[in-house]
């Protein structure tokens, strides 16, 4: 069976992203497998929130980041990817 | 009892997951892939960059649809869960009717959406169809051909008609299912009518009322045919959603990078949306 990908345009910068969102699954799997249970706990949301949900709402979180980014700035995405960072790391601590 | 713990048996999900990723994770990588790029035709693509999802963000177009279809969908809303639940509170518990009024409610959800877009075509003219010509017979001046208004009234007359049946099965089957224990209770303590349903069946309800205006937003968010067959989007641009646009722009035009760009910002929206309504839900569901 000669299997053809052609049709679905890959380049190398959107393959290095769903790449990266794949190693995030696999760390995220780990994680798991070293201290089982997702870690539960209730932040500043008010809710229960998991280390998955907490990626969620970061991922969600950074694509709404570089879409404003997009919209409003004339700056560099960089810029924008730093500030999801930020906004990550604040989500994992704080929520 | 101890919960067993076998993670073997995350295997039994792999054909799901095999479906999942051939039905929706490889066009959506697909779509990711088309909204860096432009094309023009023979599997030929050209990088791009973010190029599409700044010329999108900054034009009119797209904010006007996106206003649109957050408007509609709100209208649909505010009339499909309030006559729905009328509908159901009125619906008879025993009987033969209960069977009549079931198969009227199911009716129209049985109807294919095209056809739905037929009937209200056909319906809403002035010429042959029964409501539009009772309308102007009426002396009112309704053509949804040339007025937007008059559009919008059809396209949303003809959503309630259309949906409003799954609200009305949705809160019948709870209200059906409330014990009688707790309206003699009520009677027992003189509850008024509007006690009754704000302390028993409001409560009751409440889970599949959410489920009914998530399923009723995500529907009217990416409504396509019916108002696409009613109006094709207009007159002018007065009833073009944002799915409409979409088909305009990828088929329509051939532009199919600014067309994948607008899907990803549709899908984003449409995922924060479900994900805060649904955090809500289960969020409060945990309170109780």
């Amino acid at each position: 069976m000669h299997l053809d990908f052609t049709w679905m345009a890959w380049t190398w910068p959107t393959a290095g992203f769903f790449l990266g969102i794949l190693f995030l699954l696999v760390c995220m799997g780990v994680w798991e497998y070293v201290s089982p249970g997702g870690n539960p706990r209730v932040g500043i949301l008010r809710f229960e929130t998991t280390r998955g949900d907490r990626l969620f709402i970061s991922l969600l979180g950074a694509a709404f980041i570089h879409i404003a980014w997009l919209g409003l700035m004339d700056a560099s995405l960089w810029w924008a990817l730093l500030l999801s960072l930020g906004y990550a790391i604040c989500v994992f601590l704080f929520v | 009892m101890e919960k067993t713990w076998n993670n073997k048996a995350w295997f039994m999900v792999l054909p799901v997951l095999v479906l999942v990723a051939f039905s929706a994770v490889i066009p959506l990588m697909t779509v990711v892939n088309y909204s860096v790029q432009d094309t023009f035709g023979n599997n030929e693509f050209f990088w791009n960059g973010t190029q599409w999802f700044s010329e999108l963000l900054r034009s009119q177009r797209f904010w006007d649809s996106l206003s649109r279809n957050l408007i509609f969908s709100g209208v649909i809303l505010a009339l499909e869960i309030p006559l729905g639940i009328l509908i159901a509170l009125n619906m008879p518990k025993k009987g033969v009717w209960v069977s009549v009024c079931l198969v009227l409610m199911a009716l129209p959800l049985l109807i294919p959406w095209n056809v739905v877009g037929t009937i209200w075509q056909i319906f809403g003219r002035t010429d042959i169809g029964l409501f539009g010509y009772v309308a102007n017979s009426l002396g009112f001046d309704y053509n949804y051909v040339q007025d937007p208004v008059d559009a919008w009234f059809t396209v949303i007359i003809m959503d309630v008609w259309h949906w409003t049946s799954l609200v009305v099965l949705l809160c019948y089957a709870s209200l059906v299912s409330i014990p009688d224990a707790y309206y003699q209770a009520a009677k027992i303590d003189g509850a008024s009518r509007l006690a009754v349903f704000r302390y028993i069946q409001l409560p009751k309800m409440r889970r599949v009322l959410t489920i009914a205006i998530l399923l009723r937003f995500m529907d009217s968010f990416m409504i396509y045919t019916e108002p696409f067959v009613v109006t094709g989007g207009g007159p002018g641009n007065s009833t073009t959603f944002l799915s409409i646009d979409l088909v305009k722009m990828a088929l329509g035009q051939f532009d199919l990078g600014p067309a994948a760009a607008m899907s990803i910002v549709y899908f984003l929206i449409i995922l924060l949306l479900s994900w805060i309504f649904y955090t809500v839900m289960t969020a409060s569901d945990a309170q109780n």
